[in-house]
């Protein structure tokens, strides 16, 4: 458009840029104008409602509010006319008349009062006037709402309608009645809020604070006394933020600009910061005693000497390595395994997993990206090369359809899924594949709720309509793949006539979404562990790929396949080679090139096969194979199917370190016990699900004697005969720049001064590409691969006897195995204890109410926990989140792997569920 | 960490900690978070809603049909509405909560009697002795009848006026309500009017077919207005027919608007002609949609009127069936007790089923209106105006007026005058004129002391500024504006300190809330002027930033009153003159104790 808006400010001549607003730039020339309805920040937009930023139009009636208003050429603006100032003040007079005294304010250094002071508006001439909007509630465990302060700016609203869409807060009743509620005026504690704190975050006056920062009476006693910048522990979405550190703990979390972020947070990075803090932190290395068993795990983690001894970091690393080479030596070294962390930095998944492949000699390592998306990561590296993300999660903004398919992203990726929504309200469309409803549904334009386990007769309908309607973008399949003819033959046999009766959705909805996807100028395949958790994962995972490559949805904005990842770090571990099949950047073990560069580079003889992956090398203890394990952050004892199975396998290890910071339920087997290092206790950088490398930073000491993990790794590397000098991450992270392409013109450097990078990056002074597949794949012949996919039935059917389908998962509040989030006292009070999420319908049949407790039980075993109804689930489906180690779903799930990405099925088992009236037996 | 732990756990024994890592204080939930909603209150909403389309914008409507049915609103209900509407909680709460028709009954509250007796307290009812009649009724009635205190429903010339359920009462007695109320006299009454047939055997219609037939040019239409001087006679008086040429010349699709939300205390003309000759202004409304190729009419009626509604229903149904509106669609909206939304852009946002909160301006609806695309928006009266403009000749409406001003102007007029009503009467007449020839002089026992020229907003002037022509751009130079055109006269017994403070609580109650200067200043200037001495400094302060900083009009203006009575009537301020007679234990007829 137009180059400029020229216009007076203040006398001056200045110009505007398309789009802003007259406050905009008033602050780019430096001109303050007081505001406090209005966040400068992304996703807020201005409101104009408090008016203190009221600015003077010559030959306007009235005075315009900076903030909304938009300069027009030869405007002439006062910001600070006698006429302007006087209305800007007496908002605040008007304001304060009703706040509470300074000296009791909730926030005395809040942007209110730090405004107040800067226009010198100390009291209020107007009285004060008592109203029943002004009330209290501390109902809620994260935060305090104290609306004697709110000056119904409704910023907290825009942050949570507007910014993270979670639609609870609103403004009810109006004129000086007016107030800020929760659903129907509900105490927040009692409300669908998710806690996600953008709101406090939002407030300029106290009104609404995190629960930690006051006193019983609401006062503010928590002031902070330094910050350090990092990014959060949990989820892949990498959201960067701020620790709030008093007396060396953490006291508050606030988000930060990430580009993932936009300062945007969820309840576990926001309140479920003080499990560094909690009692149970392993403080002191630990050796087990002699003659305990390793079948007795009743050990409360508070106090382990009952099993346990004290030992110094001398014996306990000795005893540790000791162990490890003794076995090396005698049984080589595949009877040793690793398990590395995707909780964990870059430089220690790297050290890790070279660790395992020098010190120990072996492939055998692996972590828990085998179970989220080992498939979805085997099906993208066959057929378009890569097994990370064409595009961040942020494209959705560009997009025109968003397919969000086996995936909670309200629930698991909660900011990513403020994104996704976002883009609804400004027009996309968006569907939902799912055989669980999910809080996403009220955004769809369609809803798929399908059979649990037909995603391919879903899939391969949808692609047999694109192909028999000529929907596919047939000059795109000539230039860019192979194999097409392989796909049209096959799923010739998928007309969605025939599959409505198989995946349970009319075919006129599949031949309509088929449609919409494939005519969309832009459309983007979000998918989760809904797609991956199968034995037919790596087919799901090959459908989502034909679709995208059919109808060149990829390498353009807007387009593209993303599997939601994991863990905060689970890019980076399968990048950084913490995967038995490969080294760094996905090259093969079995590549004798490839071997030799890193045989060169690391000094060592290294191992010609492929390990085994998690569920093999369980398998692999019960069958005399292997003998030791080095397990560092990992919880296997409660992620893996079967986890009886699992257990077991742990307590016949004839040698077993865990390296952690709680004494998890796999560390209950361990020999010896490595106190470690949370992650505000280091630096390091972790990956996230866009490719965006982040940097974490230390904010906290370490708690008693724990180390810091990669001290630990390099220490008993040491031990095994390795002559490793790694003082700091940086020198870890200049070692993987040399053996990682991936990492091109990424430095630790470049990092600490921009926080985040993405890669691929062609530059050092240049941002990474979000976005690629523009120009061919990284395959052999830079075409991608169409690999068809044929109907497997999920590995166990619902029968007589075991009529349900069990499906587990996580919730919005715990992490993986719980052993974190269970411990963060905002997290436990909202999910306290082991649930599971059944139909009305079956609640009924069974002969339960809510609340009530449940027995269910597989052909594994059986747990007893407390039935919840949930109106999302459909009948004949139980869904149980696997946090849970009181009634840890995991006893129940089916180990059968998919034969591609050696995934287990966790999302389908066939299950029991009855009234529970004698007490639970772990497994049968 | 936290200090709160606002529920302790119902089972305060320690979990098992060698199995369970959770500090095991709290018991899980039974349900997903938040109210779940039951099955029987979806079904019932359900029932109600039958098959329309579930639009947000549909919200108040299906609102109506929940408090029409159940005589409240449930939350049960509310919480299912949401759900089948796929709205969030809040969404539905909140407009539910804004407008004064929606009783909202949380669990454990106590629905409400299932009749409600509105009593108007706006100021030509308050001068008729309505607070009297409110706290008689609130005794006399019993607890099976809920008596609340209500603004204008428009029938200021036959104060005071109470609604009974749907029906307006007027001319009201503590016994004329009882006796109504006794014989379950709740529905609306609706008028003689001229109906369909009737409006078309005169010549109805004709100007409408021949222009939707090509036998006519629209363009002469909007050329008569143009030429006629016809201005917006809602009160913000911009010339219609260039009004319509702007709209016309906005990319389609468009939309047109008609705000029949006439709230302003004092103001009933639109309910006059409504109730009068509903097809004058629905044909003259036809003609503005075919003139900018509305693709879509919204009428925005005021809850008051039900009878009005009733007479629209049936005679839109009328017109449709005559394929008169084939160029187009109807849409009828009800209202729900908001004055604001008589405000164009707060009722914009009403009609897409919002709070009624203004917009802010530029963009200008005829531009960025209903549901994002360029809008028509007509006052009721100004329409009613476009046939007789085009079948008489502009020169018939323009060559009207008195006093150098041109048209016509339907005053509304209420106080204390003999003969209170609706007087079609030329612009530029004076007050004075206004009493004398049209109103048959003051009221017996009163004399001229002030009045409102243009309803609550439009400020108080006395009686020596009585040869004023009354006419758009005439009173602002006194600070105030004629707007609706609702006239006021107030008399020697009217103690100007209590007219104002009536005005500003008006205001207060109607305040949306959105904008601070507006929110916190009338309810400041509430408590200010129920002191014994006014701060008047103080109160300066603040007109001058309500009229400076607030972001529509009623907070622009809603210190007018205000600003008036400390200029011209400062003997009312200070005590020097009681406009009653002292000593008297009941207050003088037709002279509220407090008003």
């Amino acid at each position: 458009m137009q180059d400029g808006i020229r216009f007076s400010l203040n006398g001056v001549e200045v110009e505007a840029q398309a789009g802003e607003t007259i406050w905009q730039v008033a602050q780019r020339h430096d001109t303050e104008i007081p505001h406090l309805c209005y966040a400068h920040k992304p996703g807020y937009r201005p409101d104009g409602n408090c008016r203190a930023c009221v600015v003077e139009i010559e030959g306007e009636r009235v005075l315009a509010a900076s903030c909304v208003r938009k300069p027009a050429p030869g405007m002439k603006v006062h910001t600070n006319s006698e006429r302007a100032e006087a209305s800007q003040k007496l908002v605040f007079e008007l304001l304060v008349a009703d706040q509470p005294d300074r000296s009791d304010a909730h926030d005395p250094d809040s942007r209110f009062w730090n405004w107040a002071d800067h226009i010198h508006v100390t009291g209020s001439r107007f009285p004060a006037v008592a109203r029943e909007n002004k009330a209290k509630d501390f109902s809620h465990p994260a935060m305090a709402v104290q609306l004697d302060a709110c000056i119904q700016c409704n910023l907290c609203v825009r942050a949570c309608r507007e910014v993270q869409v979670n639609d609870v807060i609103g403004m009810a009743l109006r004129g000086p009645n007016e107030k800020i509620v929760f659903d129907f005026d509900d105490p927040m504690g009692d409300s669908t809020c998710v806690a996600c704190g953008e709101c406090v975050q939002a407030c300029p006056t106290g009104a609404l604070m995190p629960a930690t920062l006051v006193d019983e009476a609401g006062r503010f006693t928590n002031a902070p006394d330094r910050e350090v910048h990092s990014v959060c522990p949990y989820c892949g979405v990498g959201c960067q933020l701020t620790y709030q550190i008093k007396d060396d703990r953490i006291v508050a979390v606030e988000g930060r600009e990430g580009p993932s972020n936009q300062n945007r947070l969820c309840v576990k990075g926001r309140f479920g910061f003080d499990y560094v803090h909690h009692a149970d932190r392993l403080t002191v290395p630990l050796i087990r005693k002699d003659g305990i068993s390793k079948h007795d795990t009743a050990i409360d983690p508070l106090n382990p000497f009952t099993h346990f001894r004290e030992a110094t970091w001398e014996e306990a690393l000795e005893r540790a390595a000791g162990g490890l080479k003794a076995i090396r030596d005698t049984h080589g070294g595949n009877a040793l395994a690793g398990f590395g962390s995707a909780k964990g930095s870059n430089e220690e998944a790297y050290l890790f997993q070279k660790l395992v492949r020098a010190g120990f000699g072996t492939n055998n390592v692996d972590h828990c990206t085998r179970l989220c998306h080992a498939s979805s990561v085997a099906g993208l590296l066959e057929g378009v090369g890569s097994g990370a993300v064409s595009a961040p999660f942020m494209a959705a903004a560009d997009a025109e359809v968003i397919v969000v398919i086996g995936a909670n992203p309200t629930e698991n990726h909660p900011v990513a899924a403020t994104f996704f929504k976002n883009a609804t309200e400004r027009g996309a469309k968006l569907v939902v594949m799912d055989p669980r409803g999910t809080a996403l549904m009220r955004h769809a334009t369609h809803m798929l709720q399908f059979k649990p386990g037909r995603d391919v007769a879903m899939l391969n309908a949808m692609i047999h309509t694109i192909i028999e309607e000529e929907l596919y973008d047939r000059q795109y399949v000539q230039a860019n793949t192979t194999d097409f003819e392989a796909l049209a033959a096959n799923v010739k046999d998928f007309p969605p006539e025939q599959m409505e009766a198989i995946c349970g959705i009319p075919a006129a909805t599949l031949r309509e979404v088929a449609r919409l996807y494939a005519r969309s100028e832009a459309s983007i395949i979000f998918w989760g562990m809904g797609v991956s958790q199968h034995i037919h994962g790596t087919d799901n995972t090959r459908c989502l790929i034909a679709l995208a490559l059919l109808t060149g949805q990829i390498g353009r904005p807007g387009t593209g396949l993303h599997p939601l990842r994991g863990q905060n770090n689970v890019q980076g571990a399968s990048d950084a080679g913490l995967i038995p099949m490969f080294f760094p950047d996905y090259k093969s073990v079995e590549d004798p090139d490839v071997r030799g560069f890193y045989e060169n580079l690391w000094g060592a003889r290294l191992d010609p096969k492929r390990g085994l992956t998690v569920v093999e090398i369980m398998d692999a203890i019960h069958a005399d194979r292997v003998r030791g394990m080095y397990i560092m952050g990992e919880n296997p004892a409660m992620s893996d199917p079967d986890v009886q199975h699992a257990r077991e396998a742990l307590a016949k290890l004839e040698h077993l370190v865990v390296q952690d910071i709680f004494l998890t339920e796999t560390a209950k087997y361990a020999d010896v016990v490595l106190p470690a290092s949370a992650w505000p206790e280091k630096d390091g950088t972790v990956t996230n699900t866009n490719r965006q490398v982040q940097i974490g930073r230390k904010a906290l000491p370490l708690p008693g004697e724990a180390r810091q993990d990669l001290g630990i790794i390099v220490d008993l590397a040491r031990g095994l005969g390795l002559d490793w000098t790694y003082s700091h991450p940086r020198e870890v992270f200049a070692e993987m720049t040399q053996a990682m392409p991936s990492l091109r013109n990424i430095t630790w450097d470049r990092l600490e001064r921009e926080s985040s990078v993405t890669y691929p990056c062609d530059a050092p002074d240049e941002p990474g590409h979000d976005i690629v597949f523009g120009n061919g794949f990284p395959t052999a012949n830079g075409r991608g691969r169409f690999v068809p996919a044929r109907l497997v039935s999920p590995a166990e059917e619902p029968d007589a006897e075991y009529p349900m389908v069990l499906t587990t998962g996580r919730q919005l509040e715990h992490w993986h195995t719980g052993s974190m989030t269970r411990r963060a006292q905002v997290l436990d009070d909202l999910e306290p204890e082991a649930v599971a999420y059944v139909s009305a319908r079956d609640m009924e049949r069974i002969g339960l109410r809510s609340g009530d407790r449940l027995r269910v039980s597989t052909r594994r075993g059986a747990i007893e926990l407390v039935a919840r109804i949930d109106g999302m689930i459909p009948p004949g489906l139980i869904f149980i989140p696997f946090a849970y180690a009181e009634a840890a779903a995991n006893v129940l799930t089916n180990p059968q792997l998919d034969p591609f990405g050696k995934i287990p099925e966790f999302k389908f088992c066939a299950a029991k569920a009855e009234p529970a009236f004698a007490p639970a037996v772990a497994a049968e | 960490m936290n200090v709160h732990d606002p529920r302790p756990s119902r089972d305060q024994g320690r979990p098992d900690r060698s199995i369970h890592p959770g500090s095991g204080r709290r018991k899980t939930r039974n349900a997903p978070r938040g109210r779940q909603v039951d099955q029987a209150s979806l079904d019932e909403v359900r029932a109600l809603l039958g098959d329309r389309p579930r639009r947000p914008d549909l919200l108040i409507e299906f609102l109506h049909l929940i408090q029409d049915h159940y005589g409240c609103l449930h939350a049960r209900h509310l919480a299912a509405l949401a759900k089948d509407m796929r709205l969030a909680l809040v969404e539905v709460y909140e407009v539910a909560t804004f407008y004064a028709h929606f009783d909202v009954v949380i669990e454990g509250e106590e629905p409400p009697p299932f009749l409600t007796v509105r009593v108007c307290d706006s100021l030509s009812c308050a001068l008729n002795g309505a607070e009297t009649l409110l706290s008689a009724l609130q005794s006399d009635l019993g607890r099976s009848v809920r008596v609340v205190r209500a603004p204008c429903m428009g029938g200021c010339d036959r104060a005071p006026v109470v609604a009974i359920g749907h029906a307006l009462h007027e001319h009201a007695t503590i016994e004329s309500v009882k006796r109504d109320v006794a014989h379950g006299h709740v529905h609306p009454h609706i008028p003689h009017y001229v109906d369909f047939g009737a409006y078309r055997e005169g010549g109805g219609y004709r100007l409408l077919t021949d222009l939707l037939d090509g036998r006519r040019p629209i363009d002469e239409v909007v050329k008569a207005l143009e030429d006629s001087n016809l201005r917006g006679l809602g009160g913000a008086g911009f010339p219609t027919g260039r009004k319509w040429r702007f709209v016309r010349a906005e990319p389609a699709p468009r939309l047109m608007a008609v705000n029949a939300d006439e709230g302003e205390p004092g103001t009933f003309k639109d309910r006059h002609y409504l109730e009068k000759d509903p097809h004058r202004f629905l044909e003259g409304m036809l003609i503005g949609a075919l003139a900018v190729e509305a693709q879509a009419i919204y009428i925005y009626l005021r809850d008051e009127y039900p009878q009005v509604r009733e007479i629209l229903l049936r005679e839109i149904a009328k017109v449709e069936a005559a394929g008169l509106a084939r160029h187009t669609e109807i849409h009828l909206r009800r209202g729900a007790g908001a004055y604001i939304c008589g405000e164009e852009s707060a009722m914009l946002e009403s009609i897409e089923g919002k709070r009624g909160l203004p917009r802010h301006k530029p963009p200008f609806p005829s531009q960025v209106g209903l549901f994002g695309r360029p809008t028509l928006i007509n006052n009721v009266e100004t329409l009613f105006w476009v046939r007789d403009i085009v079948e008489n000749g502009p020169d018939w409406f323009g060559g009207q007026g008195r006093n150098g001003r041109k048209g016509l102007r339907t005053f509304s007029v209420s106080g204390r005058v003999r003969e209170p009503g609706v007087k079609l009467a030329p612009a530029g007449i004076t007050v004075r004129e206004l009493i004398d020839e049209y109103c048959g002089g003051m009221a017996e026992g009163h004399s001229f002391k002030g009045y409102l020229p243009g309803g609550a907003s439009g400020g108080i002037l006395p009686a020596s500024m009585d040869s004023i022509p009354l006419d758009f751009g005439t009173l602002e130079q006194h600070g105030c504006f004629i707007g609706s055109a609702a006239v006021v006269i107030l008399s020697d017994r009217d103690d100007m300190r209590d007219v104002a403070l009536n005005l500003m609580r008006f205001f207060e109650d109607e305040s949306c809330g959105q904008c601070t200067p507006c929110r916190v200043g009338t309810e400041k200037a509430v408590v200010l002027m129920d002191q014994p001495q006014w701060d008047e400094g103080l109160l300066n302060e603040l007109s001058r930033v309500m009229t400076d900083a607030s972001i529509c009009g009623l907070g622009q203006a809603a210190m007018n009153p205000v600003k008036q009575v400390m200029k011209h009537f400062r003997a009312d301020l200070t005590g020097e003159i009681k406009p009653a007679p002292e000593g008297q234990s009941e207050p003088a007829p037709g002279k509220p104790a407090r008003y």
